[in-house]
């Protein structure tokens, strides 16, 4: 009986096609344009002498006819200039591409690290994917402190414009967890007193070195935190276990 | 292809398979043998599965492939099984290769295209009743045809459906973007056909979406043909939102009258009323494309129509009165005036029935002034020979040429079809273009060589430095705009560029098959007013102030009352109120291109009719009658009753005219250039300018396009945005 029960459960259990639920994850970026007072066509920007000259360096490397290869490092040395990209500046890259305005725009939308709206001069990116949130001290105290230190929460910047929060996916050093990305530096292995250390120095415009932290033993970079477990001898020379005769 | 942005996109992989296929021998390709279903097809190497089915006779479901755009890939709905193939191939992108068996009809293909259907319809909102594409929709019956029949959503309370923000995109396309399936046929025809890269797509993954990015309008010509596109509804017709549902509706086959193309159309109707109009697929003329003007200018059609006589009372004010009345007032003022005293000025809507019958007519009465309100040069071999003033080498022409010198033309706005034949060919097969005249933006690259019409005499005698592009082209083609031609010195012009065409055909040694000249009309009835004899330009009519003046469709104001004496009595027949209605006495309401069967040649010289889609409004008549019962009336009856009749007296006088969807060659460019040389004039310095330099002069160009309130509202769009 009870047998019998079971085989028709499992055979009406396995008629029913298994449904995931969970809702799709939208970004939280605008993928249309809106004209602000601080991003619209007439935003004032124009690449600096020094770009100029960059600019035409980074076209050189590709082939005549291919100029449009350069427009992702155009945008990104447009984005170091002026802090992030206002449209007026994609309107720059496309004109020095010689490339119709959209398909710049297509290529700024896509990818996540053009800013395309203002950012603070310090834009601090808090890995919160799993490695990170259960790596070393954990990123959740982290961006914690972040809040606390800086009085903001993701997504927001401070008054005085200086610092942008927001929490991001992998960053790739999750063999370093937690991590913050700040501008172009990594800093790894954080503990709270870190982080507090580097957002202060920041705060006063020193910026400090970037890299692993105290928090696992002060490592030099990513090895293994009990000392190396292999390739810990010196290299064998030439003829290691080779024939003799050879 | 390198002329297309971006590059990689436009290598077609049928051309890139080709050219590899073909690379170790200089013999043609021998045809490969597949296997569709186990049925052998020889298909050409290069070919993609795709099209190797379509030849096996099978259809494979698609969105994003579409025969006349790059190929992209995207939307996945073409998998089908290949034999030894690990997973299902898009069968749009992939080359055919030997002995290839593919399997369309299998099991892992049909769960293949369920898979895709259901990711396609998981983020596709379920408002097909309320969505204008119902009936016609490519999701739709892909869907019944090749999705599940069950479902696994279960979001009833849909939070977690796609939702995208609509866009603004002019007055002509509605969009409803949560529906959009991102094929990207819009993005492509506007970047490879319309030449106008305003679409693309931002985001990534799931945040992507189709649009402007910066809220702009679309700016084309040929926009609407994106709502033809679009396989679901995304993209529809703003003016057609919400009115019928397609199988509510009749559709007749019919010729457009808004340039001088005749692109070919299906009018639909539904309750005598012109419900919207789309292309009909023409290789020759007009592909599957139309201009907006074409597709939007119907609504047109139902304003300021002349719905019954008028006769002007005693007061000067026109008022309304019955047929008899009216065809009496006008019959008893021509039989108290002598022939010679009346004359006709045929405007640039005017079907050939009514053309002949006018010109019968007047013929009758004695009068041989009979004109049309578009200039043509009439000294010379005039308009008696044909090849002066056709297309010559054809619509189709465009894509055996190898350099085209463009003569004071936009065709951009003057023939938008002919133009995307010309950034075709600019694409696919590297034609150089070459302008005299204002230089204007064709959506392509061409040499601008000066606006200045002396330079004709240049590259004629040899001096400009054109002239040896000229000479070293193989199959070079001249086009020159009627506008160029409607100057004062249109005479000289027409001179230099029969003579340049002449020493081109001559020097490229393409044969007596290949034609150089061509001339592109704007109107589209004037290639059959002048075959049948009516005198290009009103000066007929200056010269001898007429007594009795008729008005076929005359409104460009090419006569004015200031042309005619105050007493001359002016009859208007036509089927708008617009200019040429408010200098009548007498005013006889005809009927428009949808409202009967007649005859238009195009500017190549092709002969084709519309369809009578819908009846003439209220009093309105069929205009080759109107003037059969003038002439009975006035006592001079015309001898045909039935349109059969009507059209065997046009054979009578230009055969040509009743060989439908036929272009017949036009010969004697030599006879005609030597004619010309008798021509005394000199070609002015003034810069050649053609008469439609913006997209905001393209819209209302004619009676129907200034009556038309979508066409209002696109001026004031794109004056908005300028």
């Amino acid at each position: 009986m009870l047998n019998t029960t079971r085989q028709l459960l499992t055979a009406a259990y396995q008629q029913v096609r298994r449904i995931h639920t969970a809702a799709p994850v939208c970004s939280d970026s605008l993928f249309v344009h809106r004209h602000t007072a601080d991003n619209n066509p007439d935003t004032p920007f124009e690449f600096s002498p020094d770009n100029v000259k960059k600019a035409q360096l980074i076209v050189k490397n590709y082939p005549e006819g291919h100029e449009a290869a350069a427009c992702i490092p155009l945008l990104d040395l447009a984005q170091r200039q002026h802090g992030w990209v206002p449209l007026s500046a994609m309107h720059a890259v496309a004109d020095m591409l010689k490339m119709p305005k959209m398909r710049v725009y297509e290529v700024a939308t896509f990818y996540t690290m053009f800013n395309r709206e203002p950012v603070g001069k310090y834009f601090v990116q808090i890995c919160t994917t799993t490695p990170c949130m259960l790596g070393g001290v954990g990123s959740d105290v982290i961006l914690d402190c972040l809040k606390q230190e800086l009085g903001i929460n993701p997504g927001e910047t401070t008054k005085d414009g200086k610092f942008t929060l927001i929490e991001v996916e992998c960053l790739g050093a999750c063999v370093n967890a937690p991590m913050v990305q700040i501008n172009d530096n990594y800093y790894e292995d954080l503990t709270v007193a870190d982080m507090k250390s580097i957002v202060n120095g920041l705060k006063r415009d020193k910026v400090p070195v970037a890299g692993p932290r105290s928090g696992q033993d002060n490592r030099f970079s990513c090895e293994p935190k009990g000392g190396l477990t292999c390739l810990d001898t010196p290299p064998r020379g030439p003829g290691f276990k080779c024939r003799t005769d050879l | 292809m390198l002329r297309l942005w971006p590059l990689a996109r436009g290598l077609q992989a049928k051309q890139v398979l080709a050219s590899l296929a073909r690379c170790n021998s200089s013999a043609p390709p021998e045809k490969l043998e597949v296997f569709v279903d186990d049925k052998p097809v020889l298909v050409e190497p290069g070919t993609t599965i795709l099209q190797a089915c379509a030849d096996a006779g099978v259809e494979i479901p698609r969105f994003c492939y579409h025969e006349r755009l790059s190929i992209a890939g995207n939307c996945r709905m073409c998998l089908v099984e290949v034999e030894r193939s690990p997973k299902p191939v898009a069968s749009c992108a992939m080359p055919v290769m030997k002995g290839m068996k593919i399997k369309t009809d299998s099991p892992l293909t049909k769960r293949a295209r369920e898979g895709v259907m259901e990711f396609l319809l998981m983020n596709h909102p379920l408002d097909c009743p309320i969505c204008d594409q119902g009936g016609e929709c490519d999701l739709q019956d892909q869907s019944m045809t090749f999705g599940n029949d069950k479902s696994r959503f279960t979001d009833m309370d849909h939070t977690g459906k796609r939702a995208v923000e609509d866009k603004n995109v002019g007055p002509l396309i509605k969009t409803i973007m949560t529906r959009c399936i991102h094929c990207t046929r819009c993005i492509r025809f506007a970047s490879e056909v319309a030449g106008v890269d305003d679409l693309g797509t931002t985001g990534r993954g799931g945040d992507m979406q189709v649009g402007t990015y910066v809220e702009k309008m679309f700016k084309s010509e040929l926009s609407g043909n994106v709502i033809d596109l679009c396989p679901v509804g995304a993209l529809t017709s703003k003016p057609y939102a919400f009115t019928t549902r397609p199988w509510e509706t009749r559709k007749i086959e019919s010729i457009d009258v808004m340039d001088a193309l005749g692109s070919n159309i299906v009018v639909t109707m539904r309750t005598n009323e012109v419900m919207r109009i789309l292309p009909r697929i023409n290789e020759d003329i007009n592909e599957e494309w139309i201009s907006d003007a074409t597709r939007f200018a119907y609504d047109g059609l139902k304003r300021q129509r002349l719905t019954t006589p008028f006769v002007k009372n005693d007061k000067g004010i026109l008022e309304q009165a019955d047929w008899e009345s009216a065809l009496i007032k006008v019959a008893q003022k021509i039989v108290q005036t002598p022939g010679e005293k009346i004359g006709a000025v045929a405007g640039g809507l005017v079907d050939a029935e009514a053309l002949i019958a006018l010109k019968d007519y007047l013929n009758r009465l004695g009068s041989e002034a009979l004109c049309t309100e578009e200039i043509f040069p009439m000294d010379g071999a005039g308009t008696d020979l044909r090849s002066n003033y056709l297309l010559n080498t054809k619509i189709q022409g465009v894509e055996q040429a190898d350099l085209i010198l463009l003569v004071g033309t936009n065709p951009r706005f003057e023939a938008p079809l002919f133009n995307a034949r010309i950034r075709k060919s600019w694409i696919n097969n590297d034609l150089t273009v070459a302008m005299v005249g204002s230089q204007v933006d064709l959506t392509y690259d061409y040499e601008h060589l000066g606006d200045s019409a002396s330079i004709l005499n240049d590259i004629a005698s040899g001096k400009h430095p054109f002239s040896k592009t000229l000479a070293a082209a193989k199959n070079p083609m001249v086009v020159v705009g009627s506008s160029a031609l409607q100057r004062g010195d249109g005479t000289s012009i027409h001179k230099a560029v029969s003579t340049i065409a002449q020493n081109a055909r001559v020097q490229s040694g393409c044969g007596e098959d290949w034609k150089v000249l061509n001339v592109l009309h704007r109107v589209a009835s004037q290639v059959a007013a002048l075959d049948l004899g009516y005198k290009a330009g009103v000066d007929a009519i200056r010269e001898n102030p007429p007594q009795i003046l008729f008005l076929l469709g005359a409104d460009e104001g090419a006569i004015t009352k200031e042309d005619i004496p105050a007493d001359c009595f002016v009859v208007y027949q036509g089927h708008h109120g617009d200019r040429g209605a408010a200098m009548a006495d007498v005013i006889l309401p005809g009927a428009a291109y949808t409202e009967k069967d007649a005859t238009y040649v195009n500017t190549e010289g092709r002969a084709q009719q519309t369809r009578t889609a819908v009846t003439p409004p209220m009093l309105a008549r069929e205009d080759w009658k109107i003037i059969r019962a003038l002439s009975e009336i006035s006592g001079n009856s015309l001898p045909y009753d039935k349109l059969q009749e009507v059209r065997d007296r046009l054979y009578e006088v230009s055969p040509n005219l009743v060989q439908y969807g036929e272009a017949e060659d036009a010969n004697y460019f030599k006879q005609a250039q030597e004619l010309a040389q008798s021509v005394s004039g000199t070609i002015q310095e003034k810069p050649l300018t053609p008469s439609m330099q913006n997209l905001k002069d393209f819209y209302m160009t004619n009676s129907i396009g200034r009556a038309s309130q979508t066409m209002a509202k696109c001026v004031k769009a794109v004056q908005d945005m300028d």
